[in-house]
């Protein structure tokens, strides 16, 4: 007799919901682009397919330049972050400075792209922070001087900025990666045969991370190569990154730009499998000539250099992240600032005031949708944990994959198709099409940070509950769930800042109607007013700190009395 | 086939009759809400139309909200949409602030309600003699379907304690920038304002302006551009940056206007340098000015569709706009700044009082400041101008 493992109508309940919300409206969403790219949109009275929209794609001025320059800067950031990671994290290894190391990293994870950027935009500039404070003592400007050092042509501002975001991703994520194989008896026992610090970080240690990390490191490159909040900000102008123009044309009022931005849609996800694909290849090239340059066995010090360079790189690219939330800061407050001064000449409380009538929507808003994100995203997570668990089940790569799959699929190409399909049920413009397409890219960044945690909630605690005679729901309500209060308050911070940062899908599926302070932050960057820009940017950042903050005080309060639950140890 | 006669009696017969018509118009619009589509991305404007609210409410009973728009096209494929799903009457747009190609596009394809013009008492202060300013837009004659409410004009804005002497026409503009290479620039050329610096530049420098009156076929349009492509072929290496990056609109220039990293800005506003300066936006020795040979202008328009649900009280906020006291007010700079669309030579000396009274800026253009008015080109020269731009520059 077969017997049904424990949880089947849940398990399948979880199933339905992630396929009908999440899998099946990706998939219809892309497909729906990609027939506007083949010139399909009955709408316009086009009722047959054709490579037309390609053809004007590419006969768009500037076209190539757009392609290069986006998959210029979003291989570049993922590399460069990548290696600045590994060597900051060594370095911080070295002088037992992890934990400091992620309490750094935090803030910077929580400032969204787009404040982030406005920050960054101002530190760089030749006008900027940095050429203010060394102007005109050390430099001799008393004008600013004509560089490209925001919308560079080559995306080099673009790839900083997104750099100051990934390293603190990739050194969270690395840092976690070291807690699940012995790394400290590896680097002793390399030690004691003679290598250095830096040889056994890249020869021992690192590709044994990198195995760890593959799937955030492709999910990274896939978002560097198709952001458009970012390069709106600091990316090149003429032409702007690929997916800018792509952005632009979708949302243009002239229908004739609808196909050319469908095609480069599509184009952008091509694009983003081929590197992807060549990604990978190159992972083997140089596992391989790893292997050969390791089978030498040189103990020499070129990996030591290497590694402080890149160290030292990350370290810089750190400050200017701080810098950059930092002159957000006193750009809120200031009335007058002008190059040279190293700060504001007039400072004011006009930034918060003259915007404060129309910022309280914004941050309402905002709160409202992260708020209701993280509520429908972590019922889905933890029922799906459940069902998975009560089936006694490992995760198949299926699933895995199922929900990698929303981060993996560039925003671009799918939000178009998405806004069609809202259009039809009858849903867009309005907050619920935002919420739901916001937890299509919330949940993915929940079920990482939650699924660890509850596997390695110690089950005897559950069978003890059992033969006291608790039934499943009352296991998971009563035991598991307090248990995992810190964990579970983790993830909700963590989708919290993701549902903040979105720009795109609210821009999509909101219609432009539904202005949250992201929305709101980005628009005002390219207006005349810095100091109402930073004062959105400010906000945009504090509201997911806020959200760090509460998941850490919530456990602590309600735990006080239990060191293992209140996080006090974590 | 009876109402244009009827409507044509009323008229002949007198002021009197047209006051009672306006009384009855009045009081049909009291308790009408008006969806008033306007472009949302200027605070100013969002005020004043606010404000402008709490006026008709006061006086009229007339409630006035505002739709905001990012592109003035959204509201003319609105009502579109709604011929096309056959809704002829209680549409949901009551009056669009609108301009040249949109309005030539809703009055080709029969989505107006009018003329209407001169049924507003306040149409009386109004120069509408057949091409002036307030009866023209962008080369198509209004007809009395829309009726004015604004004036814009194309000015350029510089710090007056780095620019010792101000270029007073686009040579004189290149010979400026030649002597200080990459202090100058314009805002990308996919923005109105870039369009609008090259089509001041071409009205210019072409050799034929009236020929920029019709739309070009391929041959006119590559004679009458060609002295433009020379003199900004000379112009864009001595541009910030090479002439490699723009910024992307006029705010942005503005910002590095007051950064110190160019030494202009340009604008379609007359008083927007000195609503900067008051903001702290822009240091005090800003000055604004239109080029001596004149520079490109319009006004801005409003207009009712054939379908409003509320076109009485439309019709109110119509005339209400054109209230000397309502012109007044708006080119407070302190308000709006935007320079009155009225005759003054038909005010009473109460009304321009009003005007005399405005407070002052120095980044205000004096009255020597601003050369004439130039007519805007036919539509079509401006999207292919942005078009044959990009074609040539981007790479």
């Amino acid at each position: 007799m077969i017997r049904r493992r424990e949880g089947f109508g849940l398990r399948l309940l979880v199933l339905l919901t992630v396929l009908f919300a999440l899998v099946l409206p990706i998939l219809a969403g892309l497909a729906q682009t990609a027939a506007v790219a083949f010139g399909y949109l009955p709408a316009a009275g086009q009722k047959t397919f054709g490579l037309a929209p390609f053809r004007q794609l590419l006969s768009m001025p500037g076209a190539r330049s757009a392609l290069t320059s986006m998959v210029v800067a979003g291989c570049g950031a993922t590399a460069l972050s990548l290696a600045m990671a590994l060597a900051v994290v060594a370095e911080a290894h070295r002088h037992r400075g992890a934990a400091l190391l992620s309490r750094l990293a935090a803030p910077l994870l929580a400032a969204p792209h787009a404040a982030m950027a406005i920050g960054l935009a101002f530190v760089v500039a030749p006008s900027g922070w940095i050429a203010r404070l060394c102007s005109p003592w050390l430099t001799g400007w008393t004008l600013p001087p004509d560089l490209p050092f925001v919308h560079d042509p080559w995306g080099l501002a673009l790839m900083l900025g997104l750099a100051a975001k990934e390293m603190p991703f990739f050194l969270l994520v690395i840092l976690t990666s070291l807690t699940q194989f012995p790394a400290e008896r590896q680097m002793a026992a390399a030690r004691s045969m003679g290598y250095g610090r830096a040889h056994v970080w890249l020869w021992v240690l690192g590709p044994q991370i990198y195995r760890l990390i593959r799937l955030p490191v492709y999910v990274v490159l896939v978002f560097s190569l198709s952001v458009v909040d970012m390069s709106l900000v600091l990316g090149p102008s003429n032409p702007p990154t690929l997916p800018v123009g792509v952005m632009r044309w979708l949302l243009s009022p002239e229908i004739r730009l609808l196909f050319p931005g469908a095609a480069g849609a599509l184009a952008i996800t091509l694009v983003a499998a081929m590197v992807v694909g060549l990604w990978m290849m190159s992972e083997r090239i140089v596992a391989a000539a790893g292997r050969a340059w390791v089978c030498r066995g040189s103990r020499g010090h070129a990996e030591a250099l290497v590694q402080a360079g890149f160290a030292a790189s990350g370290a810089l690219v750190f400050a200017m992240a701080f810098l950059s939330l930092l002159s957000l800061l006193i750009w809120s407050f200031a009335k007058q600032w002008r190059f040279p001064d190293a700060l504001p000449r007039v400072w004011s409380f006009d930034g918060w005031q003259m915007s404060g009538a129309t910022w309280t929507g914004p941050l309402l808003t905002s709160l409202a949708l992260g708020l209701l994100t993280v509520i429908l995203s972590l019922v889905l997570a933890i029922a799906w944990l459940e069902a998975e668990d009560r089936a006694l089940l490992p995760r198949a790569r299926w699933a895995e994959a199922l929900i990698y799959l929303p981060l993996l699929v560039p925003q671009i190409s799918l939000l178009y198709g998405l806004q069609i399909l809202a259009l039809r049920v009858g849903i867009s413009g309005g907050i619920g099409a935002v919420v739901w397409v916001q937890a299509i890219y919330v949940f993915p960044y929940m079920m990482i940070a939650l699924s660890d945690p509850w596997r390695a909630l110690d089950r005897r605690l559950l069978q003890m509950a059992a033969l006291l005679g608790a039934g499943p729901w009352r296991r998971l309500f009563r035991v598991r769930l307090p248990c995992l209060l810190q964990p579970i308050m983790t993830a909700a911070a963590i989708g919290f800042s993701v549902s903040a940062a979105q720009y795109l899908p609210t821009l999509f599926l909101g219609e432009g109607r539904v202005a949250t302070l992201t929305t709101e932050a980005v628009a005002l960057s390219s207006g005349a007013d810095r100091r109402i820009a930073a004062t959105y940017g400010l906000l945009q950042t504090l509201l997911p700190l806020m959200g760090y903050g509460l998941a850490f005080a919530v456990p602590w309060l309600m735990f006080r009395n239990r060191r293992a639950l209140s996080g006090a140890t974590a | 086939m009876k109402l244009p006669i009827l409507v044509f009696t009323l008229a002949m017969a007198g002021a009197g009759v047209q006051a009672d018509g306006w009384q009855d118009t009045l009081a049909a619009a009291r308790g009408q809400t008006v969806y008033f589509n306007a472009w949302g991305g200027d605070e100013r404007t969002n005020a004043f139309i606010v404000w402008a609210d709490q006026e008709l409410t006061k006086q009229y009973g007339v409630h006035v909200s505002q739709v905001k728009l990012t592109d003035t096209a959204e509201a003319v494929t609105r009502v579109l949409a709604e011929k096309a799903a056959g809704k002829l009457a209680d549409g949901s747009v009551d009056l669009i602030w609108i301009n040249g190609a949109n309005f030539m596009s809703m009055k080709e394809q029969g989505l107006l309600y009018g003329p209407f013009v001169e049924q507003l008492p306040n149409a009386r202060y109004l120069d509408l003699a057949p091409g002036a300013a307030a009866a023209v837009d962008f080369t198509i004659p209004t007809g009395g379907y829309e009726a004015p409410w604004r004036l814009a004009k194309f000015v350029l804005t510089y710090d007056s304690a780095r620019v010792a002497e101000r270029p007073e026409s686009m040579t004189a503009l290149l010979d400026w920038a030649k002597a200080h290479p990459g202090r100058f620039t314009h805002p990308a050329v996919s923005n109105f304002i870039g369009a609008t610096f090259l089509k001041q530049a071409l009205v210019e420098l072409t050799p034929d302006p009236a020929i920029l009156q019709s739309e070009p076929s391929d041959e006119v349009f590559a004679q009458a551009t060609k002295p433009l492509w020379d003199w900004y072929d000379a112009l864009r290496p001595v541009l910030w940056r090479g002439g490699e990056a723009f910024p992307e609109n006029e705010s942005v220039l503005q910002q590095m206007l007051s950064d110190g990293e160019v030494d202009f800005a340009m604008a379609f506003d007359p008083a927007a340098a000195a609503a900067a300066v008051e903001k702290g936006l822009l240091p005090g020795t800003v000055r604004s000015y239109g080029p001596k040979v004149g520079s490109i202008g319009n006004i801005s328009f409003v207009a009712i569709p054939f379908n409003a649900a509320h076109k009485e009280g439309a019709m109110v906020l119509a005339n209400f706009l054109l209230d000397p006291a309502t012109q007044a007010h708006a080119q407070d700079i302190r308000v709006m700044g935007s320079y009155s669309v009225l005759d003054s030579a038909r005010l009473d000396a109460a009304q321009a009082q009003a005007f005399a009274t405005l407070p002052g800026s120095a980044a205000l253009p004096g009255a020597g400041d601003l050369g004439p008015t130039l007519i805007e080109p036919h539509p079509a020269w401006m999207l292919r101008l942005a078009d044959e731009w990009a074609r040539r520059y981007t790479k």
